[in-house]
């Protein structure tokens, strides 16, 4: 036994330990309560480990960008902050630098982008609050930051391109005219932005001067974007929703609808008139989207199930958050077992309390042409340095299906129908074939007063562009959006 | 020349620091001193090239003489201490050695770099307690009567403690020290260590009921006085050490179950108590909701540790400033942000390292009252790093306590070297037996002619230990 070298006493040990632990051990039942703490405390270390890694790089953008966050300025102080691009490589906020060595930031299209590129004093808003992070880091090649240090330049933030289309974004903006309202214009196919107009606007050139301004001048609400930001009563619109649970919850018998439309309807106490009084006559499922017969979507609004509708509510994401990176409002619609008749009727014809924002609308109507799947709107393409190579790469990714493929066909043929006969026949005989639908949603009792919509997409066999707009106060859809949606469609396609 | 300073250092410190932790692991596969000599020179020669690189930026960023003097001090007292506790005493754990050179150098690094008066402080500071850390092996197996005073340590760990509760001043809400003639004390770090041989020479001889329940009255004074000082951070290493070593001394499960049940009751009563808890935790579930109060330390701790990356900003580019009270609660924050994620998991692990060291030599000491000690300061030191780096990155509660070693602050850094001169008297306590036992052995093998008969009753004690000395290396 003691003739046993350190090597064989140690394969002993090894072969014994078995035996010992069998044995109850004098002093290993005590190692072992030692060790368990070990183990404990590493594993507890590991643990706290990964949460800090997983939580630094994850969060780490969004720390970043935090207004109580003191790095952006000593970033700021390093590096020039970022130019932002068009798709096509047009400028579309640059900082340059004035003669007495002072930055500014310009915007050489003003007003034309104001609240989708955005500005980047007093707040942030737009592209410049969505790129921040990259546009005040800089991936300037090392050789080159030497350079600058020598010649006591600031490094070169990187730069952003956007996947805005100039031309479209200023035929949208011209359309729409002096009207207050919105026009989004983006892809179906890759939710690629194209075009994204609020106005009142702002010249963001201007912005510190005009900052208290704005800010002071509630009535207008010049800085809210109302594409994402702005809450409407969908009126009319809100008819492909109503469309789609019938069709869901009459799947065979559908087009077997038929209506007799007197210009109103009327349930009990409560009364639902056509747009103007106008009285359709006998209408069938697809008449009635394509002429917007109020009466007989009141009807059919009475006949839903309607937990079932809430149920298509959700799949279309009203009530909750929706996919996107940028500051939104969440659209809202309420319908429950214990609603009255009166209140059914009127969230059947997108009156009421309903309230969706002109993105939303445009995200349903993308799945509509993209065979009910939604891609996720995006306006940041790509991140680059000074250099041009890319920094960051964004994809396009989608968020699943919001209706079926079958659903969607029969959702376009309804709009298609609105194009050809109905109140959308500004667009119809034109060299491509648009679909859409209208609306003139009244935000009070009196007649006339409505916000135009429309919302479609073209050419129906194969979509490329989907537009939403709306006018605020200007009267009727087919009046005063379709056209607007037409300047688009015509520039697009010419 | 200067941005390619900059920009390289950043990696080579990152790469140099995980080199040194990757010995500080491969350590454990070897079984003796000897065998590591290899990975401790390396680890020598890797700590030199971190401190060198950090300081080596913050001179070309500063541009001042003065921090290559500093630095050069600072140099000399690390490599005199590492050379001197090797030199006194051959037998010592030198991993444990470099650690503490390793943590030491960093902490002079970032605390150079967030404020040279404090951190010339802290290099006094540290000169004395490595002298006085020098000493202490020496007197840890010759003080046998430290087994025996457990009524003293219970004494003057309450009195201590409640002295600051008395008179201490106020800082951060908080009761933690008090001052005489214009030095600043924190007893309740000192009374760490007491406590610990409290509860060591309370269980070591028995650890039935009586005597459980007897330790559990005094610790349980010890953490209520430290509640009421509103030491949280204290109280918690406190209650979580006690429960820990009673564990290891009665063996018993129910005991560890126990302390959990009763630690998670008293919690949630002191919750319900105490507002200033209920703060702390309202500033951990949600402090973006209160980052311009409550939330607000925590939430510049966690912008910090975001903007560092795998790499950090590199020194003197971020702005740990930003944080209140960064030099102590929050080094680990800043440490991040500028020398990056990489560097500081890889402190993290240095750390871990040195406990399971102090795990490892626990586990060999063959006096039950030893192993104990040697457990519950282990235990003290690696909870403590817990609390505070979990406070830090809102992993857990804030209970504000120091980065042991890193952080700015006297009492902690004297207290952590006297810990760890405590466990290195305790291995060469334990080397010690081994060699002598090794000397028997080779003694029995020349007497062996002479018959089996000779070897004594010691000895024989001295042959299992030994055999069960090698099987835990090996299982390492």
């Amino acid at each position: 036994m003691k003739t046993t070298t350190k090597k064989s006493t140690k394969t002993n040990a090894k072969a014994g330990t078995g035996k010992r632990s069998a044995d109850g051990g004098k002093k290993t039942g005590n190692n072992r309560e030692i060790m368990v703490v070990t183990y404990l405390f590493v594993f507890l270390f590991l643990g706290m480990m990964g949460y800090i890694c997983h939580f630094a790089v994850t969060n780490k953008q969004e720390l970043i960008n935090n207004s109580y966050n003191t790095r952006q300025t000593i970033l700021l102080a390093k590096n020039r902050r970022g130019t932002i691009y068009s798709a096509d490589g047009e400028v579309l906020a640059q900082t340059k630098e004035a003669e007495d060595g002072t930055e500014i930031r310009v915007y050489p299209y003003g007003n034309t982008f104001a609240h989708v590129v955005g500005y980047s004093t007093n707040g942030r808003m737009g592209v410049e609050a969505l790129g921040n992070y990259y546009l005040i880091n800089s991936n300037e090649p090392l050789s080159m930051k030497v350079t600058d240090d020598m010649t006591g330049t600031k490094y070169a933030g990187d730069s952003i391109y956007t996947t805005l289309d100039v031309d479209l974004q200023q035929i949208a903006y011209q359309a729409l005219g002096v009207y207050k309202g919105a026009v989004i214009v983006t892809e179906p196919s890759t939710g690629r932005v194209l075009a994204m107009v609020s106005k009142p606007d702002f010249d963001p050139n201007n912005i510190d001067n005009i900052w208290d301004d704005l800010i002071h001048d509630e009535d207008s609400s010049v800085l809210l974007n109302r594409v994402t930001q702005g809450m409407y009563p969908p009126g009319s619109t809100f008819k492909i929703v109503t469309a789609l649970e019938y069709i869901r919850e009459n799947p065979d018998s559908y087009s077997g609808y038929r209506y007799n439309c007197m210009g109103n309807f009327t349930r009990g106490s409560d009364r639902i008139n056509c747009y103007h009084g106008t009285s359709h006559g006998s209408v069938n499922f697809t008449t009635s989207f394509a002429k917007s017969c109020n009466s007989s979507f009141a009807n059919i609004g009475l006949s839903l199930d309607r937990t079932a509708f809430d149920d298509t509510l959700s799949d279309l994401l009203f009530n909750s958050e929706l996919p996107l990176k940028s500051t939104y409002s969440e659209s809202k619609v309420t319908i429950g077992e214990g609603m009255t008749d009166a209140d059914m009727m009127q969230v059947a014809i997108g009156q009421g309390t309903t309230q969706i924002s002109p993105m939303h609308l445009n995200m349903i109507t993308c799945a509509i042409a993209n065979d009910g799947k939604l891609m996720i709107p995006y306006i940041v393409d790509r991140v680059e340095n000074c250099e041009g190579s890319i920094v960051k790469q964004f994809n396009q990714s989608g968020y699943g299906a919001l209706m079926t493929e079958e659903e969607a066909g029969i959702l376009t043929g309804l709009m298609e129908e609105v194009v050809k006969t109905g109140t959308g026949r500004k667009l119809s005989g034109l060299s491509y074939t648009a679909a859409g639908k209208t609306g003139s949603a009244e935000y009070n009792s009196v007649k006339g007063d409505s916000h135009a919509w429309f919302t479609g997409f073209a050419p129906v066999e194969n979509p490329q562009i989907c537009v939403t707009i709306i006018v605020e106060g200007a009267g009727s859809g087919g009046d005063f959006a379709v056209p607007v949606a037409k300047r688009i469609f015509d520039a697009y396609f010419e | 020349m200067e941005q390619y300073i900059m920009e390289f250092a950043k990696y080579f410190i990152a790469i140099f620091m995980a080199l040194y932790t990757y010995e500080c692991f491969a350590v454990f596969r070897y079984n003796t001193e000897e065998r590591r000599n290899g990975i401790y020179i390396r680890q020598n020669l890797l700590m030199f090239l971190v401190h060198f690189t950090c300081f080596l930026v913050i001179c070309t960023e500063t541009e001042e003489l003065d921090y290559l003097f500093f630095y050069a001090f600072q140099e000399i007292i690390l490599f005199a201490a590492i050379s001197l506790f090797h030199m006194i005493y051959p037998r010592i754990n030198r991993l444990i050695i470099n650690n503490t050179g390793l943590l030491l150098s960093i902490g002079f690094v970032i605390l150079t770099r967030l404020s040279y008066d404090k951190a010339k402080r802290q290099f006094i500071i540290v000169t004395v307690s490595l002298i006085i850390a020098l000493i202490i092996p020496y007197f840890m197996d010759r003080f046998l009567f430290l087994k025996d005073l457990k009524w003293v340590y219970a004494l003057v760990g309450i009195t201590a403690l409640s002295t600051v509760l008395i008179l201490g001043t106020v800082t951060k809400g908080a009761k933690l020290s008090f001052s005489i003639k214009g030095i600043s004390f924190q007893p309740s770090e000192f009374v760490k260590i007491i406590f610990v041989f409290f509860v060591a020479s309370a269980l070591y001889k028995a650890s039935g009921f009586l005597e459980v329940a007897l330790t559990a009255v005094v610790a349980g004074i010890h953490v209520i006085v430290l509640v009421l000082s509103k030491d949280l951070g204290s109280a918690l290493i406190f209650f979580v050490v006690y429960v820990m070593m009673v564990f290891v001394a009665t063996k018993k499960w129910i005991y560890l179950l126990l302390g959990i049940t009763g630690g998670s009751a008293a919690a949630v009563v002191a919750y319900k108590l105490f507002t200033h808890v209920q703060v702390r935790v309202l500033a951990w579930q949600d402090p973006w909701s209160v980052i311009d109060n409550e939330g607000f330390q925590i939430t510049q701790s966690l912008f910090a540790i975001g903007s560092g990356g795998w790499f950090g900003l590199g020194l003197y580019q971020g702005t740990p400033q930003s944080i209140p009270f960064v030099e102590a609660d929050f080094i680990f924050s800043a440490v991040t942000e500028e020398l990056g994620l990489i560097f500081a998991m890889c402190l993290i692990l240095v750390c871990i390292s040195c406990f399971i060291m102090c795990m490892n030599i626990s586990v060999r000491l063959n006096d039950k009252f030893y192993q104990l000690v040697a457990f519950g300061l282990g235990v003290t030191y690696i909870f403590q790093i817990f609390l505070t780096i979990g406070g830090g990155t809102k992993f857990i509660p804030l209970t504000g306590v120091t980065l042991p070693f890193i952080s700015y602050g006297g009492s902690s850094v004297l207290t952590t070297l006297i810990m760890f001169s405590i466990i290195e008297g305790l291995y060469i306590i334990k080397q010690r037996e081994v060699s002598k036992s090794v000397k028997e052995k080779r003694k029995g093998v020349s007497g062996r002619s002479s018959g089996r008969q000779t070897v004594s009753r010691k000895e024989d004690y001295y042959e299992e230990e030994d055999e069960d000395y090698y099987e835990e290396e090996y299982e390492d």
